[in-house]
């Protein structure tokens, strides 16, 4: 088997989150298909990868607080909220949309 | 005694609508009975045996056909729906960016009620997207403006001032008699508060938000059924169990808003409002007796986002949480203990710690900068966009967002002149304050200070205390 077999995904950001992603609202990413211990990659493993790896701006905190996603931040796999699809276990499959929303409050 | 007038004056207030409304019913039965025995006079002749005028023997004013005919004639609307919404009671929350377009849609819709709760006053900077209120109507209560404004659009509606926050303590008194609530407030503390009112209440609630660029749309508690209930449409707790860290909160006044971006928030927010009330749907069920298939109710909320190739996405968000702490079955919510305080709203959402990290020696003030005849490097951490609009002479713009979070390491001080004199002192400006006090800290510790040669501090008050004490041409945005 292929060590280094990819997956293709499309993270987009909103809500304000955009802002610690060099500005930059959608992200066409090559991930590894699995992760150093050999499991398939997990959306909490993603998190993880946007935060080192990804994210240009220190201000980690205002993406994951406490080894979690921050309160107020609704992650959505292909358009649906990922509490309906197992949250940060569910497994990243080829050409999914992960969204991360921050929620707004003005008004 | 003063509330005591007041909720007198609302429950008066009430008592006349609801006996508008009772008379309305009547006729509305009596005509459906005397359809039902003497079809063949076909509603349009006149009724001999009585003396009533004609205009009564119609549900609306003549002029009222007029004024909704281009949306009774909407065959989702039609006249059923127009004496529907002429049924309702509608609570909108706020009075401004959102509140503001989406009352002037329902209220030209037709409701029957129309109730604005708002303690603020208009302010100039409200006026670009607050679309009810004037420049003449600054420094006036918002709800009285906004009244003001609806009653000429549309005097058929009556509409009902509430020229105060909510507060755990009202919130069951104002709430009460509405069949819908829009939340159209810009904190989260005001969203939890009123998302637990209307769980308690069982109303349904159109929750609306924006930022930027930026809007979202939620319908929640539709059906609204009671807590405990797994078919109730979830709450704001369900969706956002936990509030975001208050430091991670952008108000209006700090991120900026466009006015039309809001106005679409607002709008949408008046759709869905015609929407459940036309549907039906602000109570859980018509009829008591409907077959429950054990289905549940996810929402869904709308984002929009007016500089993607996709301004408008619709998500699907979940279903009731079982363990919800207010529509859950273990609810720990009751209208007494909210009324006596149990649940402190600010406290759950926490309060950004106000920065307070300089001593005094490490500030100047505006005034005394002013005079300083070596004012060194001044060195201005607002954001691009506000150092655009407008900034001190000799000032160098280094974003906050920029070197928030970062170790002053020599890589990240590049705009530090090479020439500057060791001894040459650094002053730090931001526009309150507050982030200002963060980077002279940072910048200290970094070393910068070259021991005790360099003098690093702040202006005490940002440039609104410039504005204050030496230059009141100042633009102030
Ligand atoms: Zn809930």
């Amino acid at each position: 088997m292929d060590t280094h077999e990819t997956i293709p995904l499309i993270v987009e950001f909103t809500g304000g989150l955009e802002m610690l992603f060099s500005d930059q609202r959608k992200h066409t990413l090559q991930v590894p298909a699995k992760d150093d211990k050999g499991n398939a990659v997990t959306v909490g493993w993603l998190v993880h990868h946007l935060c080192e790896e990804v994210m240009k701006d220190t201000r980690k905190e205002l993406f994951v607080l406490d080894g979690h996603v921050r309160p107020g931040i609704l992650v959505l796999i292909n358009d649906a909220d990922w509490e309906l699809e197992g949250e940060a276990s569910y497994v990243l499959q080829p050409r999914d949309n992960v969204l991360f929303v921050s929620t707004l409050h003005g008004g | 005694m003063e509330s005591a007038n007041a909720s007198a004056e609302a429950l008066r207030k009430q008592i006349v609508c609801t006996e508008a409304e009772l008379a309305r019913l009547k006729l509305q039965l009596a005509q459906v009975e005397a359809g039902a025995s003497a079809q063949e006079t076909d509603g349009l002749s006149i009724d001999e045996q009585s003396a009533s005028p004609v205009t009564k023997k119609w549900p609306l004013l003549p002029e009222e056909y007029k004024r909704y005919g281009r949306q009774m004639i909407v065959p989702s609307i039609g006249i059923q729906g127009q004496l529907k919404l002429k049924e309702s009671k509608v609570l909108i929350i706020g009075a401004g960016g959102l509140g503001c377009p989406a009352a002037a849609y329902i209220a030209g819709a037709g409701v029957g009620t129309l109730g604005l709760v708002d303690g603020d006053e208009v302010e100039i900077s409200n006026l670009h997207r607050q679309i009810l209120h004037t420049s003449a109507k600054v420094g006036t209560k918002k709800v009285d403006s906004a009244i003001s404004f609806l009653k000429s659009l549309n005097p058929h509606v009556n509409y009902v001032p509430h020229p105060s926050h909510l507060t755990p303590q009202n919130a069951e008194e104002i709430v009460l008699n509405y069949d819908l609530v829009l939340d159209c407030t810009d904190t989260p503390s005001s969203r939890y508060l009123i998302s637990d009112i209307c769980i308690l209440l069982q109303k349904p609630l159109i929750s609306a938000s924006a930022l930027r660029t930026d809007g979202q749309l939620i319908v929640l508690n539709s059906p609204p059924l009671p807590a405990g209930d797994p078919a109730g449409g979830p709450c704001y707790r369900c969706v956002f169990p936990k509030p975001p860290p208050a430091e991670s909160v952008v108000s209006c006044g700090d991120g900026g808003i466009i006015g039309a971006v809001v106005g679409v928030m607002g709008v949408l927010q008046a759709v869905e409002t015609i929407k459940l009330i036309v549907q039906g749907k602000l109570k859980a069920f018509a009829d008591p007796n409907e077959v429950r298939d054990g289905k549940t109710n996810p929402a869904s909320m709308l984002l929009f986002s007016a500089n993607s190739s996709q301004p408008f996405r619709n998500v699907r968000l979940r279903t009731r949480r079982a363990g919800c702490f207010a529509c859950g079955k273990d609810s720990g919510l009751s209208l007494e203990g909210l009324k006596s305080g149990n649940l402190d709203y600010v406290l759950f959402c926490g309060l950004a710690s106000s920065v307070d990290v300089l001593n005094p020696e490490e500030r100047i003030s505006a005034s005394d900068f002013r005079d300083l005849k070596n004012k060194g490097l001044l060195v201005d951490v607002r954001e691009k966009v506000q150092f655009d609009i407008c900034s001190l002479e000799g000032s160098i713009n280094v974003p906050f967002s920029t070197i928030q979070g970062k170790t002053f390491g020599e890589a990240d001080v590049g705009w530090i002149p090479q020439d500057l004199p060791e001894d040459a002192p650094i002053y730090v400006v931001c526009r309150l304050g507050n982030d200002s006090q963060v980077v002279t800290r940072r910048l200290k510790e970094g070393g910068f200070g070259h021991g005790e040669k360099r003098y690093i501090g702040d202006i005490k008050g940002g440039l609104k205390a410039w504005k204050e004490q030496v230059d009141a041409s100042w633009p102030e945005y």
